[in-house]
């Protein structure tokens, strides 16, 4: 059943993109992503103009964030006052953010920088991911029981000063590399047009040490946020919000993501985290793939003054 | 919905403007008849709404010869090609070079004007229409149709090569395309042609024209003007878009955020 999109200005398929929409959005609600860094290139791939990818691709992960928060958030896995604090400094980064991206795009290179930042961040996360779960997967097989926070055991993130306790992390730590975390976070997913979640899971995990199955749901909580803000600058800035596709997309995201958080839930964190690293470095190869083997079109068409 | 089968019902109902020279037979037999041909494209609407389901279209254009001479006509030496040609636009082309292992946009080119699509049919295979030269002077044809530099005193291999890209990958997406066979004689006079809407056919002002060809020479050409436009609905979404776009964004949020809340309760798996 084909369907005319009124911004994209082109015909689809209904089904493809509810199915796109519940693939992503299993992955969202199973890993704490908001999928837009899936959603974006598959959007690309099914000929939706990039600008419009972009941007629509925000106002779905919104849904599926928002639909993934709320089942955590019953769960009591989603720590706000965490969240909040990544969101303050969220704010200030995607606002630095916003004004990078213009003036990479006034030196016309935007579409290359994105894709090595693409390459480099999702193949570092990925990488490092993949080395730490696989490890932890070992040595919970050899029978040791799996150590998730070594007590006594800080790095110099937690002599920081300002201290705060966050309970429902069970971390008293200082807000500065919280909000910088988040600052780091907003101003990435502004250039590169996705809520973050897949360079935030990570970094909380890792650097701040919040147990994996509440970094998930503050996560999302915070890319509702973020994503909700990307959706309102593009549709003013670039008119390029597309609400019909974005609601084909949201309505299969919604329920993906619900299995999805139910599938996350049953597994244990180390095989979580690798297996969201595998994702991450998947996406990161077929990237690299596209900027250094030959394209079977060296020739690429735009329209002046649109993009 | 159900938009589909109106503009199926416009498509189908495309009348013509037959405009038949019954004056030009009633002169003198014997005398060698001096006829002056002329052809005449009808469009039974001026404006094509593209609604939900619009997935691409046909559209058939009915047209007429006029004075056209009985004889030639018998033999089958009148040839029309009809041609659909979207709204210009600034395009520009860019190449990849392969700098340090990595593939880069380096050289571009603009070319002003370049018509979004182009659908062409013809009677028969363009190379036994004419010749290859009055197809350049008549810039007609996707591989003639005139494309113009934005700056036309670069290097003109440069250009070449660009205009060259520029109608392949045309081509390759469907934009620009040939219909050997598209236009019908229905008698001597009326011809029906055949030309494809794509389903991501822009929205404007589209332009129908017909050549008219005697013996392998160029006669006429006539045109008439289509517009292609959203429905109600689109239309209306569109507008929004653009005229009150803070309120559309945050009608796109406050949508996103109903359909997470809707989504959870309806699907929820604890």
């Amino acid at each position: 059943m084909g369907i005319y999109l009124p911004i994209a200005e082109i015909s689809v398929n209904v089904f493809v993109l509810l199915a796109m929409g519940a693939a992503v959005g299993f992955l969202s609600g199973m890993f704490g992503v908001g999928g837009g860094f899936l959603i974006t290139p598959l959007l690309i791939f099914y000929n939706i103009p990039p600008a419009i990818a972009v941007a629509t691709g925000a106002n779905q992960v919104i849904a599926s964030s928002f639909s993934g928060a709320l089942s955590h958030m019953k769960r009591g896995t989603l720590d706000f006052k965490l969240g909040g604090v990544l969101l303050a400094g969220g704010v200030v980064g995607s606002t630095g953010g916003i004004f990078v991206f213009g003036f990479l795009r006034r030196l016309g290179q935007l579409d290359l920088f994105i894709s090595l930042l693409y390459v480099v961040m999702l193949g570092i996360v990925g990488g490092l991911m993949l080395v730490e779960s696989v490890n932890a997967l070992r040595k919970s097989r050899d029978g040791a029981a799996p150590v998730l926070k070594k007590s006594g055991q800080h790095n110099w993130i937690h002599r920081l000063p300002l201290k705060m306790r966050f309970r429902a992390s069970k971390l008293f730590v200082s807000v500065i590399p919280v909000l910088g975390l988040g600052a780091a976070i907003g101003f990435l997913s502004s250039i590169m047009g996705v809520g973050g979640g897949f360079i935030m899971v990570p970094a909380l995990i890792y650097l701040l040490k919040v147990p994996t199955n509440v970094v998930i749901g503050t996560s999302l909580f915070q890319i509702i946020f973020t994503s909700a803000y990307t959706t309102l600058i593009h549709s003013a800035t670039n008119y390029t919000v597309d609400v019909i596709l974005a609601f084909m997309l949201m309505a299969g995201g919604v329920a993906g993501a619900q299995y999805g958080a139910k599938v996350g839930q049953k597994l244990r964190g180390e095989q979580l985290r690798a297996l969201l690293a595998l994702l991450v470095l998947a996406v990161a190869i077929r990237l690299a793939i596209d900027l250094f083997v030959t394209p079977p079109n060296l020739y690429s068409l735009s329209t002046a003054g649109l993009n | 919905m159900g938009g589909r089968s109106t503009l199926k019902a416009f498509l189908a109902a495309a009348a013509l403007s037959l405009v038949l020279a019954p004056v030009a037979q009633a002169q003198a037999p014997y005398a060698r008849p001096l006829h002056s041909e002329g052809i005449q494209i009808g469009l039974s609407t001026n404006n094509i709404a593209i609604t939900a389901g619009f997935s691409g279209a046909d559209l058939t254009i009915f047209g007429s010869l006029e004075d056209a001479d009985p004889q030639v006509a018998r033999q089958g030496r009148y040839d029309v090609i009809v041609v659909l040609e979207g709204p210009g636009q600034p395009v520009v082309v860019r190449r990849k070079d392969r700098v340090l292992g990595v593939w880069i946009n380096l050289e571009s080119e603009t070319f002003d004007n370049v018509p979004v699509s182009y659908s062409m049919a013809s009677t028969r295979p363009l190379q036994d229409i004419t010749e290859p030269n009055s197809y350049k002077q008549l810039s007609l044809g996707p591989n003639n149709i005139y494309l113009e530099p934005a700056e036309p005193d670069q290097n003109p291999t440069t250009i070449q090569e660009f205009t060259k890209a520029l109608r392949e990958r045309k081509s390759a997406s469907g934009l620009y395309s040939e219909n050997v066979g598209g236009v019908q004689f229905l008698s001597q006079n009326l011809f029906r042609a055949t030309v494809r809407l794509a389903p991501d056919v822009q929205i404007g002002t589209h332009k129908a024209r017909a050549f008219l060809f005697k013996n392998g020479l160029f006669i006429k050409e006539n045109s008439a003007q289509l517009e292609i436009r959203k429905s109600g609905f689109e239309q209306a979404v569109y507008r929004l878009a653009h005229n009150h776009s803070i309120f559309y964004g945050s009608f796109a949020v406050f949508l996103a955020i109903i359909t997470g809340w809707l989504g959870r309760i309806v699907f929820r798996k604890d």
